[in-house]
Parts: structure tokens; sequence; C-alpha cells
């Protein structure tokens, strides 16, 4: 599936919920599903803080795609990773830095990635977008 | 004389409102708290009809103003019982007043080698400026330690003062817990010493009455936003003699009485630590806020809260598997908690969803969430316009809560 295709998935699931606590409920158990980061990259490297939870991020590539791992300290906090990574993960680093993310807004959820909510979000979509950058340049070589 | 709740609450128009579909509770009064209809109209009157720069000009509305914002000081002072009008100084909030006098009283008294205490429950701005004076001077912070309750150990505070001590600067009340601290028994010891104290009062002020003479402190200080005024208005009391003592922090407009290019005399008190065009529209504001809850009282409100607490505590208290931070034997209504197995920021997110407004997080106090050994907490604070079908409320979104992430 391509990018905006994963984007355009998600927006057509949430549709459905009508209130706050679906959604929420729906998140949940998203978080269950997110594969488990390999203990060795829950560390402070790999660490994205914010003020209110945690995120732990890691990036390889596969094939000419970058595969994102990543993990919450915070259930809701890790549902939205877990969005993130259906999208941005198994995409082409290209991809990544050419397209708008813009399914977190049309899902309601586009707070959660607000400066002042500081969960780490914000920071885990720049810190895959600069894991885009720099595998891109990589490949460039 | 007992407080009529559902009139006072009228009095208040950002909580008649729908947040989600749902009323709004509003228990994050420790961050800030909502504005009486009277403050808001005394802003909207000045801007309306009375504005004019103050202290400068000849002409009608600058003199009419000016005596307004004089007026103002007036009504800090009574409120606070300082001995004279010019040992109130307008500053921008706590943060500001704190900052003020960590520079000014550290260019004037620290040296290498001094120490200055604080406590593990001070908010960061009662922390950071004396660690920046530490840095610049190459001083020692010294911190008193707290009890699994929260209450600050003052068998150990007294094991600190030292002649190396050069100043005390705690809170009344914790930000983060809620503890009343006995500062009349810290300040005694200090003085004993002959070493001044800071009183941090952003969060007792609104809760009961301080008399600064009373409690013979040398600095006092207050934020004007959670005293039900208007933001960015705060207060810096000093003694006289320290005031007087200090250098300014922030030099410019309004708080010299000559300058040439060789030198600069400094205006006195309390306009030499009032640099720049002062605020006045909200200090005036201000004052309102204040006029306000002395005419509804602050014994009153103090027992209303109590009660309040009392209740909260007994309620959130009853549900299994949630913790309560902080449970000193003399509290303001403040109740900040955790859940067992659950994140304090999952539960603020389903919390703010059924209009309840908490805080979550380390509430700018991360060495005292590292004394608990937790990342952060979910504070309710509650003010005398809360009611306790607004905690039954908190009560029944905390239990959804757990459901949800059990």
């Amino acid at each position: 599936m391509t990018f905006n295709e994963q984007q355009d998935e998600i927006i057509e699931e949430f549709s459905i919920f009508e209130d706050w606590m679906d959604k929420y409920n729906y998140l949940i158990e998203l978080s269950k599903d997110l594969p488990e980061i390999d203990p060795k990259y829950k560390t402070q490297e790999y660490l994205i803080e914010g003020c209110q939870s945690k995120v732990w991020l890691f990036a390889d590539m596969d094939g000419d795609a970058i595969k994102f791992y990543a993990d919450s300290d915070a259930i809701i906090t890790k549902g939205i990773a877990a969005l993130l990574v259906r999208v941005l993960s198994g995409q082409k680093p290209l991809e990544i830095l050419n397209n708008e993310l813009y399914f977190l807004d049309k899902i309601g959820l586009q707070q959660n990635l607000s400066p002042t909510r500081s969960n780490g979000l914000l920071a885990m979509v720049k810190q895959m977008k600069l894991y885009a950058m720099a595998y891109n340049a990589k490949m460039n070589k | 004389m007992s407080l009529d709740i559902q009139k006072i609450r009228n009095d208040f128009p950002i909580l008649n409102q729908q947040i989600y579909k749902k009323p709004l509770v509003y228990f994050d009064n420790g961050a800030t708290t909502q504005k009486p209809q009277v403050v808001i109209d005394e802003e909207v009157k000045i801007y309306s009809k009375e504005n004019s720069n103050i202290h400068r000009g000849v002409h009608y509305l600058s003199e009419q103003l000016t005596q307004r914002y004089e007026d103002a000081r007036k009504v800090v002072q009574k409120f606070i019982n300082a001995e004279h009008d010019h040992e109130v100084v307008f500053t921008s909030g706590t943060t500001e007043s704190i900052n003020t006098i960590a520079y000014s009283f550290g260019e004037k008294y620290i040296s290498e080698g001094d120490e200055i205490i604080i406590s593990t429950l001070e908010h960061h701005a009662n922390i950071v400026p004396w660690q920046m004076l530490c840095q610049r001077k190459n001083a020692k912070l010294k911190v008193i330690p707290i009890n699994e309750k929260g209450e600050l150990i003052l068998d150990e505070y007294e094991k600190l003062l030292s002649p190396k001590t050069k100043i005390v600067a705690v809170n009344q009340v914790s930000n983060a817990l809620g503890t009343v601290n006995d500062v009349k028994r810290i300040i005694d010891l200090a003085h004993q010493n002959n070493i001044p104290v800071l009183v941090d009062g952003a969060q007792s002020v609104q809760h009961e009455k301080v008399d600064v003479q009373e409690l013979d402190c040398d600095f006092f200080v207050f934020s004007g936003h959670k005293l039900y005024g208007p933001n960015g208005t705060g207060i810096l009391y000093g003694k006289e003699k320290f005031l007087n003592e200090m250098p300014p922090y922030m030099t410019g407009g309004e708080m010299i009485k000559k300058v040439t290019f060789e030198e600069t005399t400094f205006n006195e008190l309390p306009f030499k630590f009032e640099a720049g065009t002062p605020n006045y529209v909200s200090a005036i504001g201000l004052a309102t806020a204040i006029e306000y809850i002395e005419n509804l009282g602050l014994e009153n409100i103090a027992a209303y809260e109590k009660e309040l607490l009392e209740y909260g505590t007994e309620k959130l208290g009853s549900i299994e598997g949630l913790r309560i931070i902080g449970t000193a034997d003399n509290k303001v209504s403040v109740i900040s908690f955790n859940l067992e197995n659950i994140h304090h920021y999952d539960a603020g997110m389903v919390i703010d969803k059924m209009g309840i407004a908490v805080r979550t997080g380390h509430h700018c106090a991360e060495p005292l969430m590292d004394r608990f050994n937790i990342e952060g907490t979910i504070r309710a604070s509650f003010s005398f316009y809360n009611t306790k079908e607004e905690i039954d409320k908190l009560y029944d979104a905390i239990l959804t809560v757990k459901q949800m992430f059990s």
C-alpha cells in the first residue's frame, strides 16, 4: 500500500467512531498490536523524551524501504505511534519525505502533535523524517 | 457564614459551558484560577475609558490611572499586611519575583562558598534561579528533605542551617502535593541565625490569610492569575531594608531618578524594581480580584475548600489501586494521585474527554517526582467554586479510566 493509501485506510477505519471513548478504545487495541520493540533499542539512545510520556523509536532499512519500530510508556501515545508506524514503515525514504501527513488531522488526533502537548509524538514524527533523510542521502551516494 | 456556591459560580462566566458536550468541571485551579466577571469588567472598563500610561503624564487620564495603580498597591499591601506600600512591587508573576530576588539579593549578599537552602517540594521557579545564582557565585544549594507523606523534615532543616547560609527560599504550599509547610517555624529558626527567608506564596494566598508581618518573612511572592486575578501580574514583597540595599534587576524607564551617559541614579522604592511600563491594567484588575475574594472571606473559602478536600480524599481514596501522593496532615485542596499500572497521561486524556480539566505530569517539580520515584501524577486542585457533585464526576471518570486500561 502507498503512503496515502495507508492514511486513507486509517481515516476510513476511524470514520465509524462516534465519540472519543470509541477512538481511545481503538487506540488501546492498536497499542497491543504494535510489534514489540527489541529491548536493546529501548534505551536512552532511542528515547524521545516528552514532558508527559516517553517514546522510543528505532529504524533500519529493509531493501529500499525503511522499517520503523516504536514503543511508549503511555498506551494512547503508543496507539498513535502504531498508526504512524503503519503509515511510514515499509515506505521508501522519498515517499516519506515527499508526502504530507494528513491522517491525524482527519481523525481528530492532530492535537496530539501540538508542540505544547509534549507527549513525544511530534518529536517522533520529526525523528522519522530525519531517518528518511539520512537513508535517502545514503542511498544516493 | 457559609458560601452560596451556586451564586458564586454565576460570577464566573467560564464555568457555565459544555466541553465535549459535558458540563465543564474545572479542577486545574493550581495551574490558574478562573476570573470573576468583576475582574473581566474592570479590565474592559480601563481599556475602554481610562487607559493612559502612568507616572509620566501630567494630563487627566494619566493622573487618574496613576492614582488607581497606586491604590491597587495599597490593596495588596493590606491583603498581605505589609508595613509599607513601597515594600510591594508589581511584577509579571511569581517566576519574575523570584528571579528578581535571586539576582538582586545574590549580587549584594552572596559570595563564593555561601549556601542557599531550598526544599524538595519546590517548583522549578524556586529552584533554577538559585541554581543559576550558585553557578555565578560558586555558592552551594542545600535541600530540605521530605518524609513519605510529603512533609518537610524540619529536624534536617535545622541541621542545614549554618554560618554559611545566606538565604532560605521555600514555598508555603507545595504546588504538586498541596502540603502546607510550617513556614513560621522555618522563618523563626532562620532568624535565630540572622538568615533571611523568602516565602513562595503562589499556592497559598488563594487558600488562606497571609500576614507577612506576623510571619516576619523577609520576602513574599505570589501570582495574580492563581488568585482569580488577571494574567501577567505578580507581587514581590520585600522588607524595606533589603529592597533598599539590593541593586535593581532590570533597568530602563520609570525606575531611574537621573541618567547621564556617565552615571545613573535609581528611583526610590518600589519604582526601583519596576522597570519599564508596568502592567497597570492587570495590577488594578488584581486589586479587584483581591477585593472579590476578601468579600467572600478567606476564612469561609478555607473552610469550604477543606470540606471539598476531605470529601475528595475519602471518595477518590476509596478507589482500588488509587494512590494519593502527598498525605500531609496539613494540606490545601489539592489531590495528587496515580492509578496502579495506568500512565497518568492516558488517564488525563480520558478524564479530559469527560469534560473534566485536571493536570497531569511532573507539575514543574521534577526533583519532587524523583523523590517519590514517579514520572508524574494526576492532580485535581479544587477552588471555592467547585462542588462535591463535580468530585463525584471525577470519581466516575476514574472508574471509566480503570475499566478502559485494565
